[in-house]
């Protein structure tokens, strides 16, 4: 028999430079899982909201039901709604991206119909003045006027998006969350920490890309948007 | 909606309400754990906020808190507090973590609901000779209280979320009988927990909604 090897791994330190280069594939995959799923419920939330929020604007009374319908789906707890969609979609990826899509809708409705409410109404007559048709009007007018609140809104749908996530470790779909619940149960303290830090790292970075992503679309809005 | 009907057997059969893992236990430990911390995280964070925004002092670290809140994953904490001391101490992880999560949005609420007071009273309060501690307490509070009681409302809130996701890291509350249910390959426990689970959240949001709405028409109108 050999004797066990005294490093970081065997005495089970929270920081440990030989799990990371060992085992590099498995977190490598748990992070392109965890952007895959984050990414798809997202522009699927993305997808949804923006017709929702038209709707909503265009007929008055609709409004007050599409944002309460989304606010009340805000309030389920994850492990809940995760549970709920059980049903529907079994033990899969889709049904932690339907529990996604739920919550980023709220976010993403309110701050979409907020931005469409926030044009001044002498921007749109003077574009109607102008010739411009609805269609015209919407695309080239109103939606890039409503962007910065739109984009607070979808930047905050992702941070949380990618938070969320981890819980969907308890169907065996949750990135960096199943690292996390793995090394629970086996007191995996490197494993913990270090998927921990890679969930923030991303959320970070997705907010900062974001961030420059509404930069770059709203030149006009200058330094001050923060 | 064979599964539905499942959930509502496994429900309605008493032996599911009794004992340490029965649901009455589990909404009872998830309701003391979700006061608790509030209660704490109201006493940590509340005072902060209000002298801060009192002084005008500190917004951005409020408002950054809150942000930075969002981005870390209440899953992870809770696994990591449970692997530190910390976790020996029976519910103290889940104590911590929620604690830890209900205090950015009481504090950035209660901030921002103070410096959104009018100025003008402010400046007509000082006019009058008040001292800082009158304005605080006899005018920018009550003003503020709408939102005030708006950050306590999202926290109570986040915090029977968070009380749920406590059960993947071994703690108690409601979230149990949804682990329980996927330990023993149960849909219909899970759906039934789940019912459960969205019930009470949804439940905490409504009786905050009627308490906004009862209270007086000087802090009710301008939500």
């Amino acid at each position: 028999m050999t004797a066990p090897p005294d490093d970081c791994l065997a005495r089970n330190e929270w920081i440990c430079g030989e799990y990371l280069r060992t085992r590099r594939h498995l977190l490598l995959d748990a992070v392109l899982q965890h952007l895959q799923l984050t990414a798809v419920s997202v522009l699927i939330g993305l997808a949804v909201a923006l017709p929702l929020a038209l709707l909503a604007r265009r007929w008055g009374l609709a409004a007050g039901p599409v944002l309460a319908v989304t606010t009340i789906l805000y309030t389920i707890p994850s492990l809940a709604m995760f549970s709920l969609l059980l049903p529907l979609y079994g033990l899969s990826g889709a049904l932690v991206v339907a529990g996604l899509v739920l919550y980023s809708l709220t976010l993403l409705v309110r701050n979409i119909l907020a931005g469409l409410r926030g044009v001044p109404e002498e921007t749109r007559q003077a574009a109607r003045g102008m010739g411009y048709g609805p269609v015209r009007l919407l695309l080239t007018v109103e939606l890039p006027l409503a962007l910065p609140a739109a984009m607070a809104g979808l930047r905050i749908a992702t941070v949380s998006a990618v938070s969320l996530v981890t819980v969907g470790a308890i169907v065996g779909f949750g990135g960096l969350g199943n690292l996390i619940y793995a090394g629970m149960n086996t007191w995996f303290k490197a494993q913990v920490l270090t998927a921990s830090v890679l969930c923030v790292l991303i959320a970070v970075a997705a907010d900062l890309l974001l961030l420059g992503v509404q930069r770059l679309l709203t030149p006009w809005a200058g330094a001050r948007q923060g | 909606m064979t599964v539905l009907g499942a959930a509502w057997h496994w429900l309605a059969d008493p032996a599911h309400w009794q004992g340490t893992d029965g649901i009455g236990y589990r909404l009872l430990q998830h309701l003391v754990l979700t006061v608790v911390c509030l209660v704490v995280s109201c006493v940590i964070a509340l005072p902060v906020a209000l002298v801060l925004g009192h002084l005008g002092r500190g917004g951005a670290l409020a408002v950054n808190i809150s942000n930075v809140g969002r981005a870390v994953p209440t899953f992870a904490v809770l696994v990591l507090l449970l692997l530190t001391p910390i976790g020996t101490w029976g519910e103290g992880p889940t104590v911590v973590a929620l604690v830890l999560f209900a205090v950015p949005p009481l504090l950035t609420n209660a901030y921002v609901g103070m410096r959104e007071v009018d100025r003008s009273v402010v400046r007509a309060a000082r006019g009058m000779g008040m001292t800082g501690r009158q304005m605080l307490f006899r005018v920018e509070l009550p003003l503020a209280l709408p939102l005030v009681l708006n950050g306590v409302r999202i926290a109570a809130v986040q915090l029977v979320a968070t009380a749920t996701l406590a059960a993947l890291a071994g703690g108690g509350g409601l979230g149990r009988i949804i682990t329980a249910g996927f330990n023993l390959a149960s849909t219909p426990q899970v759906v039934a927990g789940a019912v459960l689970v969205a019930g009470f959240a949804l439940l905490v949001e409504g009786v905050f909604e009627a308490v906004e709405r009862l209270a007086p028409s000087r802090t009710g109108s301008s939500r």
